[in-house]
């Protein structure tokens, strides 16, 4: 095996009437769509040519002749290729919004349902880094906003640990009316103000 | 109150604990090495990631890394990947991330670094550098000793 692949090296060299270069190892770079359907772009150099690759699937080998030639996989080869490897990508980091009823750390009906997702997709993950920021809208004052969001967001938390999530794996914090998601002006009720964000990675 | 907001602030994401973490295994499956400072030691889930680390995989090895600016970057069986360079500013997103596939197979999705800034990460091989623009992508370096035929 090692020596046939030795010899076609040598006859390709031979016949191309190139200068011989040491064998290197075959490489292979290809773009792949994310779960969204996105298609990135990155950018192959070798031995003094660059490549841009920016389709679905496009790639680029490099032969053990260190000789780089564009190639175009399908999603099944890549699978067949890649497909343990793909499967070892750590969870995408991502984030979710809940909203509470006026002046309490209750959620709305609708944001109590949307939870039981939020939650389900935070417990599926083996080692979550979660981050839960509370927020308010501008009615009362600084102080009572910052304790009100904090406590939304405390909550939340001990929802989490109730779940099973180890306490030390949620940090949460208030930012009060300080990072409105809706601008309004002072003593205003606004339901999307009143929010925590979590995020997980 | 100002404790609050300190934390609010400081908080990239809880983890890494130590300065000098720069991600964490979130994916050990099979043998799964890491080799720093010479000693070659198990990782697992939950295992902190430095600068000059060297992941190493065995033939029934797989692993995901979940970095500080959100790259993901997972190998497969036979891998070994070298973490040549990271750094990266939570506040202005400006980073760095170099790391060499020395052999076996890689894939990768991008984080808040290439966001900012096209192509501040790169993937090294034997023959190439690639410069990532963004997000998802594999790449593979082949055992020239199984050549030709694997494919």
């Amino acid at each position: 095996m090692r020596l046939a692949a030795a010899l076609i090296v040598l006859a390709a060299a031979g016949c191309a009437g190139a200068p011989e270069r040491a064998p290197v190892p075959p490489e292979l770079f290809v773009v792949v769509p994310g779960p969204t359907g996105h298609v990135g772009t990155i950018v192959v150099r070798s031995g003094g040519a660059e490549r841009v690759l920016d389709r679905a699937y496009s790639a680029q080998r490099i032969a053990g002749d260190g000789s780089a030639s564009p190639a175009a996989l399908s999603a099944d080869e890549v699978t067949r290729e890649f497909g343990s490897t793909l499967e070892s990508l750590p969870g995408r980091p991502t984030s979710f919004m809940l909203y509470f009823l006026e002046g309490r750390d209750e959620l709305t009906p609708a944001s109590r349902q949307e939870m039981e997702r939020v939650f389900a997709e935070l417990k599926r993950r083996p080692l979550p880094d979660i981050v839960v920021i509370g927020h308010t809208d501008t009615v009362g004052n600084l102080a009572y906003n910052d304790k009100l969001s904090l406590a939304r967001a405390e909550r939340m938390r001990e929802l989490m640990i109730g779940l099973g999530i180890p306490p030390e794996r949620i940090q949460a914090a208030g930012r009060g009316k300080r990072e409105l998601l809706v601008p309004t002006d002072d003593n205003i009720s606004e339901a999307r103000n009143r929010r925590v964000e979590i995020s997980v990675r | 109150m100002r404790k609050s907001l300190i934390f609010a602030t400081a908080l990239a994401f809880a983890v890494p604990a130590l300065a000098n973490d720069i991600g964490q295994v979130k994916v050990a499956k099979g043998t799964v090495q890491i080799e720093r400072e010479g000693k070659r030691v198990p990782a697992s889930v939950g295992t902190p990631v430095r600068i000059a680390d060297l992941l190493v995989t065995g033939a029934d090895g797989s692993a995901g890394i979940t970095f500080s600016d959100n790259s993901l970057v997972s190998v497969g069986p036979n891998s070994v990947f070298a973490i040549d360079k990271y750094r990266f500013d939570s506040t202005t997103h400006v980073g760095e991330f170099e790391g060499t596939l020395k052999k076996g197979k890689l894939a990768a999705v991008s984080g808040k670094m290439v966001k900012q800034t096209p192509e501040s990460m790169k993937i090294r091989t034997p023959s190439s550098v690639m410069a990532v623009r963004g997000t998802e992508f594999v790449v593979e370096v082949k055992d020239p000793a199984a050549a030709p035929a694997a494919r």
